[in-house]
């Protein structure tokens, strides 16, 4: 389980509008490109100077490759960062304003609080 | 000594600038009694004359990252530039430039840590929403100089809410005993009960309008006494997963000070949230002028 390095992911990709674009038009590619790539770069320090170690585990790759939200969420990504990251992604989509946002929500409510830990 | 010229607390509604600023179909039915409510809120700034501004927020994972996070943090730097990608993107936020005031910068580093809040800081920081929303609402021109104090309301483990409380009476007693003739407005912002990124977001109102009722009462009232009883950082959970942001709302309250009744209370019943601006004069109310009433 590496709740860190979900959050990494939506974290690097919501502040660069052209992976926003590649992660929604290629979320499989995107998933893979990131871990192998991008996945060990500690985001202060020159690109050598990585980590080793960090890794999705095989149901986190997965839903981040099918954007799939809810398994985000009940894997503990972080609330903020994935609905940044989303509205992003999709919020085009629909005519209504906010209506992906509440539709975002609706697919939630099973949950009653407390909600999955989102600490790292 | 330096004088506390007005101390502000308030919620930051990044919506506000495009509802404000759009016009016909675009315009929100909502619109112009927000904008009239921000005026009102405006002018109690204005007529406290401040000459530079301690701004209090917590940066939306822009700058700070979960590799490097400060619990609290002031900016000490001669210039911020400010707003994100992501907030022009989502919010139509503009990109906007402010001066700092690095002598009370340094100030309250230095004190602050010598009264026991080892402060992190920062030499190069881009503020977000949370410091400019209220800029945009109480200070458009953006002419005067600021402070920046950041903390962490987002990323667990937080500090407890008495400490938000502390750092709040700490740097009201550091800005009062600054060697300076300059009037220091302290502006904070928070959230009452939201909810993001989860099944109770967006809707027609604040997830917990019961909670926000009585948010509203005991920051009106000063009532850090109810406040603290009532919150914790597992109580913040229950009115919505964001909710922690009401931990900058005590640290204000902790500026204004225990049992300090607020000069100026509105608040506006919005879709997703409650919307909640407070002012407080330490010395009276100032007229119009900026002679006391």
């Amino acid at each position: 389980m590496s709740k860190y390095l979900l959050d990494k992911f939506l974290y690097t990709v919501d502040r660069d509008a052209g992976l926003v674009e590649r992660y929604r038009s290629d979320p499989r590619g995107t998933v893979a490109w990131w871990e192998a790539e991008r996945a060990n770069v500690i985001l202060n320090c020159p690109e050598p100077e990585r980590s080793s170690w960090l890794a999705f585990t095989d149901v986190e790759r997965e839903a981040l490759a099918t954007h799939d939200y809810v398994t985000l969420f009940e894997l503990g990504a972080h609330n903020f960062l994935l609905l940044t990251l989303f509205i992003a992604l999709f919020e085009r989509d629909y005519d209504e304003p906010l209506a992906f946002q509440r539709e975002f929500a609706a697919r939630l409510s099973h949950w009653k609080v407390p909600y999955p830990d989102i600490s790292t | 000594m330096a004088t506390v010229a007005a101390v502000i607390a308030s919620t930051h509604h990044p919506f506000y600038y495009r509802a404000s600023t759009s016009a016909g179909a675009e315009r929100p039915p909502f619109a112009d009694e927000w904008v009239a409510k921000i005026e009102a809120f405006r002018e109690t700034l204005t007529r406290a004359r401040p000459d530079v501004l301690v701004m209090v927020g917590s940066d939306h994972f822009h700058q700070l990252w979960l590799d490097n996070m400060p619990q609290f943090l002031i900016g000490k730097a001669p210039c911020y530039d400010a707003n994100f990608y992501n907030e022009e993107r989502e919010f139509g936020l503009p990109r906007m430039f402010v001066r700092g005031q690095e002598e009370l910068s340094a100030y309250l580093l230095r004190a602050g840590i010598d009264a026991g809040f080892d402060l992190a800081f920062s030499n190069e920081l881009r503020i977000d929403h949370s410091i400019t929303c209220p800029l945009i609402t109480l200070r458009p021109q953006t002419d005067l100089p600021i402070v920046p104090v950041y903390t962490n309301i987002f990323a667990p483990p937080l500090p407890q809410p008495r400490r938000f409380v502390q750092l709040g009476q700490t740097i009201r007693q550091l800005v009062e005993a600054w060697p300076s003739e300059l009037r220091v407005a302290i502006v904070g912002t928070g959230h009452l009960s939201l909810e993001l990124g989860g099944p109770r977001q967006f809707g027609p109102h604040g997830p917990d309008p019961e909670f926000d009722h009585k948010a509203v009462e005991w920051i009106a009232t000063g009532d850090l006494k109810s406040a603290l009883a009532e919150v914790s950082l597992d109580s913040l959970w229950l009115p919505g997963n964001a909710t922690h942001g009401f931990m900058d709302f005590m640290l204000m309250m902790g500026v204004a000070g225990e049992n300090a009744t607020a000069d100026h209370v509105d608040t506006l019943d919005l879709f997703h949230t409650m919307e909640a601006y407070f002012t407080w004069y330490p010395h009276g109310v100032p007229g119009p002028t900026g002679g006391t009433t």
